[in-house]
């Protein structure tokens, strides 16, 4: 019985220390509430929840927080597609802005049957090690590795390793996050508009001869497709064509027609189409490594 | 004498804690006097051969120069000049491969064939008359950086940020790294301007003593510098424990004065002044005559060279041209500049000597096959990486994070960036993990994002 006489009292404290903490709890609340745009709640539910961080904010949260104060147009969400994106400047009653898809490419075309290795390189299997341990082998100081950073940072699965080294971006499941762009240790990738038709898949700046003795599908800097291009469209600059992007709709696939290459290509719904005189490739097998 | 002796005196010699003893291998090359190395028929000097700017070309194509001449500028104050090594013309300026990877411009000049090796240009100067001012000022026109090879420039250590007061000099003749031995023999036979340099170095920076360090497996040079050391007792030769990474500045500081240099901060900040000692070679036998750096001593080492030995090449001349001239075995695969644990492997043969280029090794796959691991095995934490770092950092737990990619983490909570990457804890790793590769990877990536980070506005 003892046990149960000094119940009384510890109840009554408890339920009293309850209600002041309650009361203190719902002032609290009154006194600090922080007024949110219901809308970004609403906004962030619209957004693909990707958090890849494409539009330039930390994560799909900040995006809504900056579309719904008006900072941002829903168009910079790239991964979302132009219905839904739509959709989102429906509700907030603002444009939608311009929504262009684009997509991540690579500026080069040198896989393992074209461009020539001048050593073999051992160690860590990913492209940032191989480019620090002597620039990791390929005769061509600028060409892609194909060890496949950029494959495994995407996120969407959108980039594979063909049977050549390179990586191919499937354009359909690419959103233009960007991780590619970081990752790669070469700064292949960048983002383009599909717009962006013509393309110079090469970034080797060495001579003429030098660029085709190390990898076959190399610009040489011959500047056929400068000559052929409308007036300042492309721009032979250090031995490697250079397409002014501000000229765009100029292109036309008349440019590559003369390519002895390919190096320059015309990119249409994913068919990448080289001109008539590029050298045709029919071998498959990799070149074997010639010490240079 | 017992053996016993002697070991004990060589475990009673200043040392710091941890570090790894590989095999020294310093047999082909240690007895073998410097001699001079003919002129290739064209020259590669890279512009950027320092840590910092690249000097900026003074001469245009088809311009004829002399030895010594200067032929690029400094590019403000982070960058040293070049001067060129030979009499000739200058061809063409080019994109060249570098021991790095990347391509980076370079003068290519085109030696005059029977040119002699006299260097014609420069004029005697008095240095002791010199302030220090004037001595970093011509430190840089000499274009000296740490020949050692890192290749900072010498004449930015010269000038401690203000505050800071140096009260000892140490030179570094540790040369810890095995097969190398150039600083070795110029201890030996260029003694003389390596004192010279040592109170040049002193007067610049205002100390009032010196000591060369060197390691215990180098007694004729300890030998042949105690015989050339000056009178007043300033300049000391103090002998190490041979161990690696004995030559880092940190790792030589606590040996040599039990000083720890803090993250992150210049020696300066303990007053300590470190150089290589083929820096303050140099240095003692250029200012004098207001010459520049146009050649260095190599050592081309290795089993799978035929003629081994300590050469004074020419800078610019391509690893082709002495492997020709030196011949090599068949099987020889794996070229490193620099030395075996810190050096660069090459994958082009055009890769021309710089400034920072102390060795050039050649190795056969048979010499590997011993270190070779038929795979690498998971960490299982066995600790050995973190007894051999020097810098006392956890190298085992560095390198899980970087197997997951967390290399965020690594920098900040774990001190990446103090990492010097000497390569005892990939030596040592009986999983055969390349830790070191795991830790460039990382501060390349860091590095990258941070630039990236400020390239972007918010």
């Amino acid at each position: 019985m003892d046990v149960f006489s000094n119940f009384g009292p510890a109840v009554i404290f408890m339920v009293v220390l309850g209600g002041a903490l309650a009361a203190l709890i719902a002032l609290a609340l009154r006194k600090l509430h922080v007024h949110e745009d219901p809308r970004i709640e609403q906004v962030e539910e619209m957004l693909p929840h990707a958090n890849c961080g494409a539009c330039g904010y930390p994560g799909c949260r900040a995006f809504a927080e900056a579309t719904v104060k008006g900072e941002a147009l829903p168009s910079r969400c790239t991964v979302n597609t132009a219905e839904a994106n739509q959709d989102i400047a429906d509700f907030l009653g603002v444009s939608m802005g311009q929504q262009e898809k684009i997509v991540a490419r690579l500026a080069c075309q040198g896989g393992k049957h074209v461009a020539r290795m001048r050593a073999r390189y051992e160690g860590v299997p990913t492209c940032r090690a191989a480019v620090m341990a002597g620039g990791g082998g390929k005769a061509c100081a600028w060409g892609c590795l194909g060890l496949g950073d950029c494959d495994r940072a995407c996120d969407f699965d959108a980039i594979h390793m063909n049977e050549f080294g390179l990586p191919v971006v499937d354009e359909d499941k690419c959103v233009a996050c960007n991780d590619c762009v970081v990752a790669c240790p070469l700064d292949l990738f960048s983002l383009q508009p599909v717009s962006h038709k013509l393309w110079v898949a090469c970034k080797s700046l060495a001579e003429g001869d030098q660029a085709l003795a190390e990898c076959e599908v190399a610009c040489t800097g011959c500047a056929r497709c400068a000559a052929d291009a409308p007036e300042g469209l492309i721009q032979i600059i250090d031995n490697l064509a250079v397409i002014d992007y501000s000229k765009n709709h100029l292109a036309t696939p008349i440019a590559i027609e003369r390519c002895p290459t390919g190096a320059i290509v015309w990119i249409e719904d994913q068919q990448v189409r080289k001109g008539a005189a590029a050298k045709k490739i029919v071998r498959k097998s990799p070149l074997p490594i010639t010490p240079t | 004498m017992t053996p016993l002796l002697p070991n004990l005196a060589h475990r009673l010699r200043p040392t710091f804690s941890h570090g790894v003893h590989p095999e020294e291998n310093k047999h082909y090359t240690a007895d073998k006097p410097i001699t001079r190395f003919p002129f290739p028929p064209e020259l590669v000097l890279l512009l950027s051969q320092h840590a910092g700017k690249p000097s900026v070309p003074l001469v245009k194509p088809g311009q004829e120069v002399v030895r010594g001449e200067p032929i690029a500028r400094a590019d403000g104050f982070m960058s040293v000049p070049l001067h060129a090594p030979a009499t000739g013309v200058v061809k063409r300026i080019d994109l060249v491969p570098t021991a790095k990877g990347p391509r980076k411009p370079a003068l290519i000049l085109q030696v005059h064939p029977g040119e002699s090796q006299e260097i014609l240009y420069g004029a005697p100067r008095d240095v002791e008359a010199m302030t220090p001012k004037e001595i970093v000022q011509a430190v840089q026109d000499a274009g000296l950086v740490g020949l050692g090879g890192a290749a900072f420039p010498t004449h930015v250590k010269l000038s401690p940020p203000p505050g800071d007061t140096v009260d000892t000099i140490l030179i570094n003749g540790c040369e810890c790294e095995p097969f190398l031995t150039t600083d070795h023999r110029l201890m030996v036979e260029q003694a003389d301007d390596l004192i010279r340099g040592t109170r040049i170095l002193m007067k610049a920076m205002g100390a009032p003593r010196a000591i060369i360090g060197t390691e215990d497996n180098k007694p004729d040079a300890a030998a042949a510098l105690e015989k050339a050391l000056p009178a007043d007792g300033s300049i000391s030769v103090k002998m190490v424990q041979t161990k690696y990474p004995q030559g880092a500045e940190k790792m030589l500081a606590t040996a040599l004065v039990g000083r720890e240099i803090p993250s992150g901060k210049y020696p300066s900040s303990v007053g300590l002044g470190v150089f290589n000692v083929a820096t303050v070679e140099q240095m003692g036998a250029l200012l004098p005559w207001r010459r520049g750096v146009i050649e260095r001593v190599v050592t081309v080492t290795g089993p799978g060279i035929a003629k081994p030995g300590n050469y004074l090449v020419a800078l610019g001349t391509p690893l082709r041209f002495i492997l020709e001239r030196l011949g090599y075995t068949g099987s020889a695969r794996y070229l490193i500049t620099g030395g075996p644990m810190m050096g660069d492997t090459v994958s082009s043969l055009d890769v021309p000597i710089t400034k920072g280029c102390g060795g050039f090794l050649v190795l056969r796959p048979e010499d590997l096959e011993r270190y070779r691991v038929a795979r690498t095995y998971p960490c299982i934490r066995c600790g050995k990486c973190v007894e051999a770092c020097p810098l006392h950092l956890n190298p085992c737990l560095l390198g899980k994070l970087a197997y997951k990619g967390r290399y965020e983490e690594m920098e900040e909570k774990h001190h990446l960036l103090d990492c010097f990457e000497c390569g005892s804890c990939s030596f040592v790793c009986p999983a055969g993990i390349p830790l070191v590769q795991y830790f460039r990877i990382a501060k390349s990536q860091n590095r990258e994002a941070k630039a990236k980070a400020k390239a972007v506005p918010a």
